[in-house]
């Protein structure tokens, strides 16, 4: 029984790895339906990664070895979370390992080295990324924690494993408004910290309007690789946490194998669904002003705390 | 906003499918390893490199993103530095000034890696041929795969010489 636990741990984290691609292949696809073009095919994202990963990697003469190794803890990092973050079956077999805390700062611990290796070659533009990626995040990581903060506390527990399996135990929990409003908080969230509209544009080309990409333009063959799979990753994250946490039902609770089947084929549903969403809210929303983005997570951070608050209240 | 999404679904997809070069005006210079074509032909990375062109190739280049064109189905995409890149997209004489940024681009984009040049100019200088300011052809500064002819060339005629490159070019019917 231990066993399979680490075996479902570790089949998690492949298909994690497998899925997010895809997943930004499909938003990328839906959108340029949206914009009435044929588009690449949902898996254009695994030929650009096999192609990354044959290419040679050309590095800047002020480069030091911190440009080297933050793909490899970036990635690292980001894989970590999905040991902790219930994606098929809950609660997970590490899950005493980290709780909500663990998965907010392991997080953060990519994006703050992504920022250093921004500003690590000295370009005028990864030093601008770096700064916009930091202000973005201070201001979008304390809602994350707060979001989910609001569940916790209908839950009785930081842990997401046993949040999800205390939601399915009393399912009414699902719909109080601590937990509607925590999902649009955390929604919000997911769209800063993931570099989606109206906060970053994942399609632009001027380099005076990028986030993540400013920072790594210095970046190429297998550390691009690396570094653009870990940021699909994290998207593939968000995503899982915004539909595990807030609409449990088809997750596995035992390590049936049926059961376990059904659990990948709502997460595949939940995903595209969530990528669905996003695609149209890229369509109809323009970009907003860099210094305008505050107010937007000023009021997603407002969400969340009302989400706390009533949690709280109505517990 | 329903009516955004209205019109979206009435207009349908837009992209026109690409015909073979009727014309017979893509000039490969130099055939393409067959690794390369593999590695690169279905996920490709341009940097568009103005080498001191007068902006109407760009004003082309500029419609194969667009709906019409649609370069991205064939898994081509413009990217924002040249360590992204796999194929320099190069417009114009190349200029006095130009010559050095050109040639750092070209050391900057690692291996393998793909040199179309766009438009008239690129290969016999045009209009601009004699001038003082004026270098030469691209060819005198870092090495051709393809020319796409043409004072500004289509952009269907642009996409043709980037899928030459890789070997993708729609075939004729015969």
């Amino acid at each position: 029984m231990v066993i399979t636990g680490y075996v479902l741990e570790i089949a998690q984290v492949i298909l994690a790895l497998l899925l997010a691609p895809g997943l930004a292949g499909f938003v990328r696809w839906l959108k340029a339906r949206l914009q009435n073009r044929r588009g690449a095919p949902p898996w254009q994202p695994y030929f650009e990664l096999r192609k990354l990963f044959g290419k040679e990697v050309v590095m800047s003469n002020n480069a030091s070895w911190l440009f080297r190794i933050a793909p490899y803890i970036i990635f690292a990092s980001t894989i970590t979370v999905t040991l902790l973050v219930p994606m098929i079956v809950a609660p997970l077999a590490l899950d005493g390992m980290g709780d909500l805390l663990m998965v907010v700062y392991l997080l953060l611990l990519g994006t703050f080295f992504l920022a250093l290796a921004g500003l690590d070659p000295g370009t005028a533009f990864g030093g601008m990324g770096a700064s916009r990626e930091m202000t973005v995040a201070a201001i979008a990581e304390p809602t994350i924690a707060l979001a989910i903060f609001g569940l916790a506390l209908s839950a009785g527990s930081t842990n997401l494993g046993r949040i999800v399996t205390q939601e399915l135990a009393n399912t009414a929990v699902t719909l109080s408004p601590g937990h509607i409003l925590a999902f649009v908080a955390l929604f919000i969230v997911t769209l800063a910290e993931t570099g989606r509209l109206p906060v970053d544009n994942p399609a632009t080309h001027l380099e005076l309007t990028m986030i993540h990409e400013a920072m790594i333009l210095e970046y190429s063959g297998r550390y691009l690789a690396l570094i653009e799979w870990a940021s699909w990753l994290k998207l593939t994250i968000f995503f899982t946490l915004l539909s595990n946490l807030f609409v449990p039902w088809g997750i596995a609770t035992t390590f049936d194998p049926a059961a376990l089947a059904v659990a990948v084929i709502a997460l595949i549903v939940k995903l595209a669904v969530l990528g669905g969403i996003i695609a149209v809210v890229e369509t109809r929303v323009a970009k907003l002003r860099l210094f305008r983005v505050p107010e937007l997570l000023g009021a997603s951070f407002v969400l969340a705390l009302l989400a706390v608050t009533s949690s709280f209240v109505l517990k | 906003m329903p009516a955004l999404f209205k019109k979206i679904l009435q207009t349908g997809i837009v992209t026109e499918p690409l015909g073979p070069d009727e014309a017979e005006i893509i000039q490969l210079v130099a055939q393409v390893d067959r690794k390369v074509q593999q590695l690169l032909g279905r996920a490709l990375a341009i940097r568009e490199v103005d080498a001191g062109s007068c902006n109407g190739c760009e004003l082309e280049i500029t419609g194969l993103t667009g709906p019409v064109y649609d370069s991205e189905r064939f898994g081509i995409h413009f990217v924002a530095s040249p360590r992204h890149a796999d194929m320099l997209l190069v417009t114009g004489p190349v200029t006095r000034n130009m010559e050095v940024p050109l040639r750092k681009t070209y050391e900057a984009t690692p291996d393998p890696k793909l040199v179309v040049a766009v438009g008239d100019c690129a290969k016999t200088c045009g209009v601009f041929k004699g001038s003082y300011a004026v270098i030469g052809s691209i060819d005198k500064v870092i090495p051709v795969d393809v020319f796409v002819p043409g004072c500004p060339p289509e952009p269907a005629d642009i996409l043709r010489g980037i899928l030459a490159a890789l070997d993708r070019m729609p075939t004729k019917r015969t």
